[in-house]
């Protein structure tokens, strides 16, 4: 059935490698996907240890509802120490990967340890290989994938591997598999390239035991109907993510020149119709493409129109790359996104992250605390496209002084650039900002601020906030499961009661990383969308477990307060810039100069700001200082972990 | 009237590439999710992007039914397809080689040959394919279908050319 895949233990160090079933009342608990991997995180890791490090683990898993009919459950999560941040890391992927390791026989792996040579995992219908990897090193993101089912003599291997980015340590580098499914947050490509772990391959055929095929069909078939129904989602099978950059750069919600505007003007190179309108010169009107098992069909594919690229077979680019490679650095320019897209697919590393550091790197040279010098001659300018594309380059593969500072992450360069190259640095917990702007909506910049793998739009963003939907139905989504009747409002610009949605969309998007499915299926973009009620029927359907709304929501608030017991051992404390819930000074100080006429002059107000987080730590339960108090603790049965069950 | 018969209509270009037909396939038949136990499976060339459905095309002069050595495999006069008697059937795989689409597939768990049985005619795959890449037509309409892209296409071209011809 789908509850007997298993946990795999590999030790690169020694070779041993160790299988172990989920129990039951694990299950009951974690679920699995992420928060049974951070259950594992928090009881298989040391404080303190050195994220590149053989002491840090590595976890690699499936959610519970993984190749199920669950709509989309499709995502893999990885999750170990973050050497980005020195904090939790965790990130997710759609694609084949998952799907594929549960039909080998696993949900869990937990790798530690590090190999004397270069290595990769084959798992295979229950069996776990360790094989080398020699062949593999230096190669990109596809040729290792393809290389690796030409060695195995099987088309049908799905692979979770690093590129070059990964093996050179970039902070930020991704594990992926296919073109472009990226694990893109907080450096888990540099946790497998530290490991001298090149891939994870996986194929299977063995039966996922369905507890009730005949209602399992029924329900995911009304359940698709009501995923595919929002409108949110048509438009996002249509054009991709980029369509909500669109919808955000029109009212102000788009950050330019690293922090410096909050829309991007002249940009029609880059709106969604014009890259949709590229997707369809190169590949046709039918270019849009699935993770398993979803009908929303998200990515779309292209090839680069030309340039130095030119005809070279992509997918995407998504949002974030329209950010990074677009707005943040001022290019513009389709091209330059869709080369850089690509290059960060290729090479393995997060399109965000880099993005976001090389337009801070970009102010810093206009504002002259960086130089000709520094750069090695590059004309770092905003708006240089090529100087862009180059500095990518030199990042991935730690060329010249500033590609190797940058390659570090934003606040290890901060150290290394000194002056006062921090203040224009807009990261939270060390891990940089989405370029989106959240000055003019406290819950957004909430959100950010109190994510548990740092900066991030994916931990807890309230994106139906900017709806201004009636009290009403706000009212009948964020009272359930658990009744809530404190405040609540309409407006995007107001602080009242967007601690609470906030709470509410990180526990929703916690039980739907432990279930292993995608947030476009859930309340995230979409209002109408499913989330625990609904989860509860797909979980019987599939797994026979019964559950009821509630216990899905405990189950998340457990996992999300050992996220926090793993950070705050690590090192966490309420304000520290560097690694607090906190934001960079220029929310606070600097008001938006662009936008809808209530977002000019928008910024975050510093006391509004406080109460906001005093609320939110009083939902979690946790104590002025964001500790989870003893009674929380002793509530959601974790008062005694690590409890090394597993 | 005479039955036309309906088929299932491939049309690989809308395909995302997904594999939910896979899924539903394996779990409408044996109740799991395995693809590798699905009738219908997504052939891809990820590097380029493009995907391909493949599943029985019900054959009218079918190799299957001629190479079988205990006529186990016959035409369904109801649905119109081809189906497998397994309690004829002695597993020697055949049928296997001799399909020239490789929809004749070898289940190893249930160790028998399994194909496309149009699930009673509601096929699944076709219910849960929202891009419409599979469809369940009448045998007719599938050449219609065609023919209107064609048409399509040559009426374009022909614009194109007045147009560009008019510039001259």
């Amino acid at each position: 059935m789908a509850l007997n895949r298993k946990i795999g233990y590999i030790d690169l160090s020694t070779g041993k490698i160790e299988t172990k079933p989920i129990p039951l009342d694990i299950r009951r608990k974690f679920l699995g996907g992420r928060g049974l991997d951070a259950y594992l995180l928090y009881n298989h890791t040391e404080k303190g240890i050195d994220p590149l490090g053989p002491k840090n683990v590595l976890m690699l898993s499936a959610g519970i509802l993984g190749a199920t009919l669950a709509s989309a459950s499709a995502r893999t999560h990885i999750m170990a120490k973050s050497p980005l941040t020195d904090l939790l890391g965790s990130a997710n992927m759609g694609g084949f990967f998952a799907p594929e390791l549960r039909w080998a026989g696993f949900d869990h792996l937990v790798i530690k340890g590090k190999a004397k040579n270069p290595v990769y995992l084959w798992i295979h219908n229950g069996e776990i290989e360790i094989r080398d990897a020699s062949n593999l090193w230096g190669k990109t993101v596809t040729e290792t994938q393809w290389t690796i089912r030409e060695e195995l003599g099987d088309e049908d291997v799905k692979c979770a591997v690093i590129g070059p980015a990964g093996e050179n340590l970039v902070r930020y580098a991704n594990v992926m598999t296919g073109i472009k499914d990226s694990a893109g947050r907080s450096g888990m490509g540099a946790v497998m390239g530290s490991k001298n772990l090149k891939a994870v391959a996986a194929r299977g055929t063995m039966d996922i035991k369905i507890a009730h095929p005949m209602d399992a069909l029924d329900y995911n078939k009304r359940f698709i109907d009501q995923i595919v129904s929002a409108k949110v989602n048509q438009t996002q099978g249509t054009l991709g993510t980029p369509f909500i950059w669109g919808a955000t750069n029109c009212w102000g919600g788009i950050r330019t020149r690293n922090f410096q505007y909050n829309q991007c003007e002249y940009a029609d190179d880059i709106e969604p119709e014009r890259i949709d309108e590229i997707c369809t010169e190169t590949m046709g009107p039918y270019h849009m493409a699935g993770c398993f098992g979803c009908q929303v069909h998200c990515r779309a594919q292209y090839k680069i129109p030309s340039g130095p690229y030119a005809g070279k077979y992509d997918e995407g680019p998504e949002y974030t790359s329209q950010g990074a490679f677009g707005g943040e650095p001022d290019c513009k320019n389709a091209v330059t996104v869709l080369t850089g897209n690509h290059l960060v697919d290729q090479w393995g590393v997060d399109n965000l992250e880099i993005g976001s550091l090389i337009s801070w790197a970009m102010e810093l040279y206009e504002e002259g605390i960086l130089t000709s010098k520094d750069t090695d001659g590059l004309d770092l300018r905003f708006g240089n496209d090529e100087a862009l594309l180059e500095m990518i380059r030199r990042i991935v593969f730690r060329e010249g002084w500033l590609g190797d500072t940058l390659a570090e992450g934003g606040i290890r360069a901060s150290e290394k650039i000194g002056k006062n190259s921090f203040e224009y640095l807009v990261q939270v917990k060390g891990m940089s900002n989405l370029h989106s702007d959240e000055r003019a909506t406290p819950a957004l910049a909430l959100g950010i601020a109190t994510g548990s793998r740092g900066s991030d739009h994916l931990r807890s963003r309230p994106a139906i906030d900017l709806y201004h939907l009636p009290e009403e139905v706000l009212r009948r989504i964020y009272g359930n499961p658990v009744p809530y009747d404190g405040p609540l409002s309409s407006e995007h610009t107001s602080y009242v009661g967007k601690s609470w949605m906030v709470f509410w969309q990180e526990l929703c998007y916690m039980g739907v990383d432990c279930l292993g499915i995608c947030k476009y299926h859930t309340t995230f973009l979409g209002a109408t969308l499913p989330n625990f009620e609904d989860w509860t029927k797909v979980l019987y359907y599939n797994t026979g477990l019964e559950m009821s709304p509630t216990d899905i929501w405990e189950i998340a608030e457990r996992s999300y307060n050992i996220e926090r017991l793993y950070n705050l051992r690590e090192g966490l404390t309420r304000d520290d810039p560097k690694k607090g819930d906190t934001l960079n000074h220029r929310y606070f100080d600097e008001p938006c100069r662009r936008g809808a006429p209530d977002v000019i002059g928008a910024k975050i107000d510093r006391k509004k700001f406080n109460k906001m987080i005093d609320e939110y730590y009083e939902h979690h339960g946790w104590d002025e200082n964001g500790v989870p108090t003893p009674e929380t603790l002793k509530r959601l049965g974790i008062n005694k972990e690590p409890s090394h069950l597993l | 009237m005479e039955v036309v018969g309906k088929v299932l209509m491939i049309n690989y270009e809308k395909c995302t590439g997904c594999r939910l037909c896979e899924l539903v396939c394996s779990v409408m038949h044996e109740g799991v999710s395995n693809p590798s136990r699905s009738r219908i499976q997504v052939v891809k060339w990820e590097s380029e992007g493009l995907y391909v459905p493949i599943s029985c095309q019900q054959c009218q002069d079918a190799p299957c039914v001629n190479v079988c050595p205990v006529k186990a495999i016959s035409r369904d006069e109801t649905l119109d397809f081809v189906k497998v008697d397994y309690d004829v059937c002695i597993g020697c795989r055949a049928c296997v080689s001799a399909c020239p689409f490789g929809a004749m597939s070898f289940d190893v768990i249930a160790k028998k040959v399994i194909k496309c049985d149009l699930c009673d005619g509601d096929p699944q795959c076709v219910r849960f394919c929202e891009i419409g890449a599979l469809e369940y037509v009448d045998a007719d309409r599938v050449s219609v279908f065609k023919k209107r892209d064609a048409a399509q296409r040559l009426s374009a071209a022909e614009k194109e050319a007045a147009a560009l011809q008019a510039q001259l």
